[in-house]
């Protein structure tokens, strides 16, 4: 399968394999203009398999919601064809606003306009906690 | 502006200063009677207490304050659906502290980002209570002279009681704690409790169902109630129920210096005969409520005395 080479733009690189639509839609990628290709299950020596997306475009990319959905992720710029900046992601200490609280004791159940926190409190075991109520994500506990 | 949302919030220094101003207080009470005249707290009760809100009421009119607020959700703008973002924004321009209780976790950290003035948390659901640990801080230092170096036991409903939790993890910051933990095993200690914060800070820690085995080595004694909807079966309940009862039968091998506390309110997890051992010092404890906090509400306004 050929993919051709981007001129400016982004690459996210060495994603976990199946876990590209899920980025795409976090990033919002379904809203750009330009071209976007996905490409799934591309042979890596260092993953077996691995995910790539290619953004035609300059965008600002969130990367602590990329590093929170899979640290192992790079991020490479495109400019003239050329990569001029690779990004290696880690766990963000914080995110906002990707996942939500579903404690039903949490403030979050019934406050309007507020943020969804969470914070890395166990980053060996990438445990993150609401920052109102504690609780995992998914977890009422 | 600062604000106490949860026990960590504070240093262990910034603990210790609170702890002097509440010994200074209880040594100079006329020092401090002016020190807040014609500032206001505004206490923000969505649902009811008795201690709490009194304490806080008392230790700013102790201060030579003022208290406006309320006690219930229903007589508050929150029965027509305001939300706690509005309603602090509008107490803000009215007092000049706010302590909040509140049903649902972090609340109160939601009116801290909001509010114009500092917020303390007076309970928050089942999550935090950091001035009850301040209280039991003030308390354990006031019996034991020292907050290191002993041996805390733990009984009752370890699961679900937050001022044990908030009071485990202020405690884990002090060299030579050990921790006993006595429950039945449907009320055991949450494990990531054990693991964030008794594992990772190096903590000594045993579990036990028998209170008896383990009395002769407790320096302080924390009690809590355990109460007949935690648990799954009436058969349980009933088996249970009187092990976590203490007598003075069960305080014959404790040591003579044993501090015996609870947060109250009491239903009958401490026999009423234990009342008159010296060694209880519940009411103590809930006198020391008002005193830290008249301290802490010192220190939030930037107030010195």
């Amino acid at each position: 399968m050929n993919i051709d080479a981007i001129k400016n733009g982004i690459v996210i690189d060495h994603i976990e394999a199946g876990k590209s639509m899920q980025l795409y839609k976090v990033l919002n990628l379904d809203n750009l203009d330009c071209s976007v290709a996905i490409i799934k299950n591309v042979s890596s020596k260092k993953m077996g398999k691995k995910d790539i997306i290619k953004i035609d475009e300059e965008i600002d990319v969130d990367l602590d919601v990329l590093g929170y959905i899979d640290p192992n992720i790079t991020v490479n710029i495109i400019k003239d064809g050329v990569r001029i900046k690779k990004f290696n992601l880690e766990l963000p200490e914080r995110v906002t606003n990707v996942i939500s609280c579903k404690n039903p004791r949490c403030i979050t159940s019934v406050e309007r306009g507020i943020d969804q926190v969470f914070k890395l409190t166990d980053r060996e075991n990438r445990i993150y906690r609401c920052i109102y109520c504690e609780s995992k994500p998914g977890s009422p506990e | 502006m600062r604000n106490l949302i949860e026990i960590t919030d504070l240093s262990i220094a910034e603990i210790d200063e609170l702890l002097e101003t509440a010994d200074d207080i209880i040594a100079n009470p006329v020092k401090y009677r002016d020190a807040c005249r014609y500032k206001k707290l505004a206490t923000l009760f969505f649902e009811p207490s008795t201690r709490t809100r009194l304490s806080f009421e008392a230790a700013m009119l102790e201060l030579g304050g003022s208290v406006l607020g309320f006690s219930e959700a229903a007589s508050s703008s929150a029965a027509k659906g305001e939300s706690v973002s509005d309603t602090v924004k509008t107490v803000s321009c009215y007092a000049d502290v706010i302590a909040m209780r509140h049903p649902k976790e972090g609340a109160p950290l939601v009116a801290s980002l909001k509010a114009d003035v500092p917020v303390i948390n007076a309970g928050d659901g089942g999550h935090n209570h950091p001035t009850q640990t301040l209280t039991d801080l003030l308390t354990i230092h006031r019996e034991k002279k020292r907050l290191d170096h002993m041996t805390v036991g733990f009984c009752g409903d370890l699961k679900f009681g937050r001022t044990v939790h908030s009071l485990i993890t202020a405690l884990s910051r002090y060299e030579g704690i050990r921790i006993v933990l006595v429950s039945p095993l449907e009320l055991k200690l949450p494990s990531y409790i054990k693991k964030e914060i008794l594992k990772r800070n190096g903590i000594e820690y045993i579990q036990t169902t028998r209170l008896e085995d383990v009395m002769p080595q407790l320096d302080v004694l924390y009690m809590t109630r355990v109460q007949r909807e935690r648990f799954f079966n009436e058969d349980d309940y009933v088996r249970l129920k009187d092990s976590y009862i203490l007598t003075p039968e069960k305080l014959s091998n404790a040591k003579s210096d044993l501090t015996i506390m609870h947060p109250l309110p009491r239903v009958n997890e401490i026999s009423v005969e234990v009342d008159d051992d010296p060694r209880a010092c519940y009411f103590r404890q809930a006198l020391n409520g008002k005193y830290v906090r008249m301290a802490l509400i010192l220190k939030l306004l930037g107030i010195e005395v």
